[in-house]
């Protein structure tokens, strides 16, 4: 293997070009976030049953991807897999980055984002979400020190403990994240414990077809060679990760079909929910599930960058379908507040909450991917995160070149 | 030459427009030419003193008073008046239909805060006026009646510590 | 100065205990029936004195009363802060609601109001990342709206549906009941009314109207009102099984 050479893109009018495009989708989302705040907040889609809407959806897939993006890195470091080594620099700014963008999209969706300083001053230490505060700005500080450890010669010793302390970090954040979901009793499609696993395996899933959206389209953006090797095992590890994710969404829903009292909430998801239905059936599980297991592993598709990058892309429609599924349709499913009991109130008692996405919160969720993406390409342009190659030549572990020219 | 008496004559302008400001009389009616109009209150606190606290500490530490005040009343309930957001109000705002809002510079808290360039929030949330409602009148037939069976060994009335004006504000 | 100063305020207050004191006694022989009575609520605490957990304020709701057309509580809770509504009944807020409830089975119907259930294990106070949802020692949940930052995370919390988000600016606000834009709330038992010892809008509408479904009083309290009614019939708390503890307990349900 030769040596590696990081080396930072190269920066011109194209560069200009895309980052001032990021920056438009970003500006609106600036405007929409003042729109709504300036407004109130019955300018969105967001009401007093529905709380939580596309905003939080965008969010919650952002940090929740920010944490499986470090994926790659840890396999490196914790695992010891040399092929990973040089995509290494790349996970950490990748999950840094989203992570940036999930918390701006949240933070200017509060009702008083005005009070950020509150929110990190004043500590109920028993709330998961003030927990989940400390250990997305923590995670953020861990990983610029891993990054620090993996980019500094003289520190390349600890890296294998940096890298370790941040795969830790990270599992706990994830799991914080799932936990603001799987700690409250109020609703039936809460409240269980397998919600934090279960966002741990997402995780790893949407971090990974983001990471390599993210690589094949960075490379081709910087004209640097990206060889199959490397790229094959990234699709092979999304395809495991994919499976698992179903998996674990059918102990969910086969677990709560088996509980009568989660009978109407499953209902509602699986058969009669409408949107959310149809989301969970066609999105989550069709298209961001079945199908890339398919492409990723069929023999006409699986070698192919084309089929590779769209059955990523489908990972992450589906994934945020079913961020949308969990929830939107989690909070659009009634109360059981008197169980066996039809129940009719002016406050949206006993019926199906209604909600529609507004134009601001799509545009401010989009901003926040916008925002993600223009800081890891900011941070490729500055830095040397990316290897000058990646051509099988240069970093697979058990290239041959005259193995090569034989299947060639 | 020429620089130094530039600088000489700006300087001198802008302290020249802004002292009177600085030393401004919080009672003042008018605006002097500078510093902010400040609308006079509908009481005093007592013959000495207009405001619970002397003039110039309140300036320097109202929101201090303020902040612990809530913090006491919210968590602890204890819904002592002197340093109470409501008794300030009731006493530095008119209630009259026309009276300025708190969105304009002529209301009492913005008369200061839009001079100074410090935003206040708490009228968000807080009535930026008295507002008399049932439950107000209800408290105050409360502190009329206290005259006819007051203890006279325990305290002054409460005629010789304040001027209530008409309106008997507890 | 400063010496004086104290005395003049804890005057007024003396002089405040005195007027209740001596309604108390004056209405005490003007008592109609439970609930008419202002000072049933314990005796009003002094403004200048905390609150203890020696009470804990509860409310007792008595659905077998509770009429199907009547919404006197809401109207009076309405009117007691100035919940004013924009025509947007999925944004505006409510703080009680009367609900209709009709056995899947059965067909039985029955109304009954629903409110914050200040609860002693609340799930809203558990999640709210600043802690501006909290507790009061006497029992009453409320939202500290200094430091709310409208996350919303307490009203995915609730399991009563109790809390409102404010969607709008808002302007006429009265004094004792400060909302705004952005921040969230949620019944609190009238606690400008309580820590004066009034009883609260709805309950006091609801006695007025001789409806008598409600209840209000301290539950520590072994003679009030409520806890002899506690004792004497069968009472639940709506989603017992989630062990809350709720302040309010309905009969008849």
């Amino acid at each position: 293997m030769k040596q590696l050479e990081f080396k930072e893109i190269d920066g011109g009018k194209p560069f200009y070009m895309m980052l001032g495009f990021m920056g438009l989708f970003i500006l609106a989302a600036l405007g929409a976030a003042w729109y709504m705040e300036h407004n109130g907040h019955w300018v969105t889609g967001m009401n007093n049953q529905i709380v939580w809407g596309t905003p939080h959806v965008f969010a919650v897939f952002l940090i929740v991807a920010a944490s499986g993006a470090l994926n790659v890195a840890s396999i490196s470091s914790v695992f010891n897999k040399a092929a990973y080594k040089p995509l290494a620099r790349l996970s950490g700014l990748l999950a840094i980055a989203l992570l940036v963008g999930g918390l701006a999209v949240l933070v200017l969706d509060l009702g008083r984002p005005d009070r950020l300083i509150v929110a990190m001053t004043y500590y109920n230490f028993k709330s998961i979400f003030a927990w989940n505060i400390m250990l997305y700005t923590g995670f953020m500080a861990v990983v610029g020190i891993y990054l620090w450890m993996m980019m500094e010669r003289k520190m390349n010793r600890f890296t294998r403990l940096a890298g370790f302390s941040a795969f830790i970090w990270r599992l706990v954040l994830t799991t914080g994240t799932g936990s603001i979901f799987g700690f409250l009793v109020a609703r039936e499609a809460y409240d269980t414990a397998i919600l934090a696993p279960m966002f741990i395996i997402m995780s790893f899933s949407f971090g990974l077809a983001i990471f390599i959206l993210v690589l094949m389209g960075m490379y081709k953006w910087s004209d640097r060679p990206l060889g199959d090797s490397i790229l094959f095992r990234l699709k092979n590890l999304l395809g495991v990760f994919v499976a698992s994710v179903l998996y674990f969404v059918i102990a969910y829903h086969l677990t709560n079909l088996y509980i009568t009292e989660n009978h109407g909430v499953e209902r509602f998801i699986l058969l009669d929910g409408g949107v959310y239905t149809r989301l969970f059936w066609i999105v989550q599980i069709g298209l961001g599930s079945l199908l890339p297991l398919a492409l990723l592993y069929h023999p006409a598709t699986g070698k192919s960058r084309g089929w590779i990058g769209l059955a990523s892309l489908l990972v992450i429609i589906g994934g945020l379908a079913q961020m949308y599924v969990i929830i939107i349709g989690g909070q659009a499913y009634p109360l059981e507040i008197f169980p066996g009991k039809e129940v009719i109130s002016s406050f949206a008692d006993g019926i199906v909450g209604s909600y529609a996405p507004s134009l601001p919160e799509v545009i401010l969720g989009i901003g926040g991917v916008a925002l993600a993406l223009a800081a890891t390409f900011v941070g490729v342009r500055v830095l040397r995160f990316m290897p000058a190659s990646l051509a099988d030549e240069d970093v697979d572990p058990h290239y041959s070149a005259t193995e090569a020219e034989a299947t060639a | 030459m020429i620089k130094y008496s530039l600088i000489t004559l700006i300087v001198s302008l802008l302290l020249g427009v802004y002292t009177p400001g600085l030393a401004g009389d919080a009672s003042s009616d008018e605006a002097s030419g500078a510093g902010p109009y400040i609308p006079k209150a509908q009481h005093r606190y007592s013959e000495e003193q207009g405001c619970v606290e002397p003039t110039g500490d309140m300036r320097a530490n109202h929101m201090k008073y303020l902040l612990h005040q809530r913090d006491a009343t919210m968590h602890e309930g204890i819904r002592t008046e002197r340093h109470s957001l409501h008794e300030c109000i009731n006493c530095h705002v008119s209630d009259a239909a026309d009276a300025p809002r708190v969105d304009s510079e002529k209301h009492f808290c913005n008369s200061c805060h839009t001079y100074a360039a410090v935003t206040i929030d708490c009228f968000q949330c807080h009535a930026d006026r008295p507002v008399k409602t049932p439950f107000e009148s209800r408290l105050e037939e409360g502190d009329q009646t206290d005259e006819t069976d007051a203890n006279p060994a325990a305290a002054p009335a409460p005629e010789q510590l304040r001027d209530n004006g008409g309106t008997g504000n507890e | 100065m400063g010496v004086l100063a104290m005395s003049e305020e804890s005057n007024i207050d003396l002089y405040r205990r005195r007027f209740l004191g001596a309604t108390a006694s004056a209405a005490a022989g003007l008592a109609v029936a439970p609930g008419v009575l202002l000072t049933e609520v314990a005796s009003a605490k002094p403004d200048d004195q905390a609150v203890t957990s020696d009470v804990r304020w509860g409310m007792l709701i008595d659905t077998n009363m509770c009429n199907n057309g009547c919404d006197d509580c809401v109207t009076a809770c309405n009117e007691e802060h100035n919940l004013e509504g924009f025509g947007r009944p999925s944004t505006d807020a409510q703080w009680i609601r009367k609900v209709t409830l009709k056995d899947k089975h059965t067909g039985f119907v029955q109304t009954l109001p629903m409110l914050c259930q200040h609860c002693e294990h609340p799930p809203c106070v558990d999640v709210c990342p600043t802690g501006a949802s909290f507790k009061r020692a006497d029992g009453i949940v409320l939202v500290d709206k200094h430091i709310c930052i409208g996350c919303r995370y307490c009203m995915m919390a609730c399991p009563y549906k109790a809390r409102s988000f404010i969607h709008e600016q808002l302007h006429d606000q009265v004094p004792y009941a400060p909302r705004g834009k952005g921040t969230v709330e949620s019944c609190t038992f009238c606690v400008h009314r309580v820590d004066e010892g009034i009883t609260p809008a709805c309950v006091e509408a609801c006695s007025a109207e001789n409806h008598n479904a409600m209840t209000f009083g301290d539950m520590n309290d072994p003679d009030s009102d409520i806890s002899q009614q506690l004792k004497q019939y069968s009472s639940r708390q709506v989603r017992a099984d989630l062990e809350l503890n709720t302040g309010v307990r309905y009969r008849g349900i």
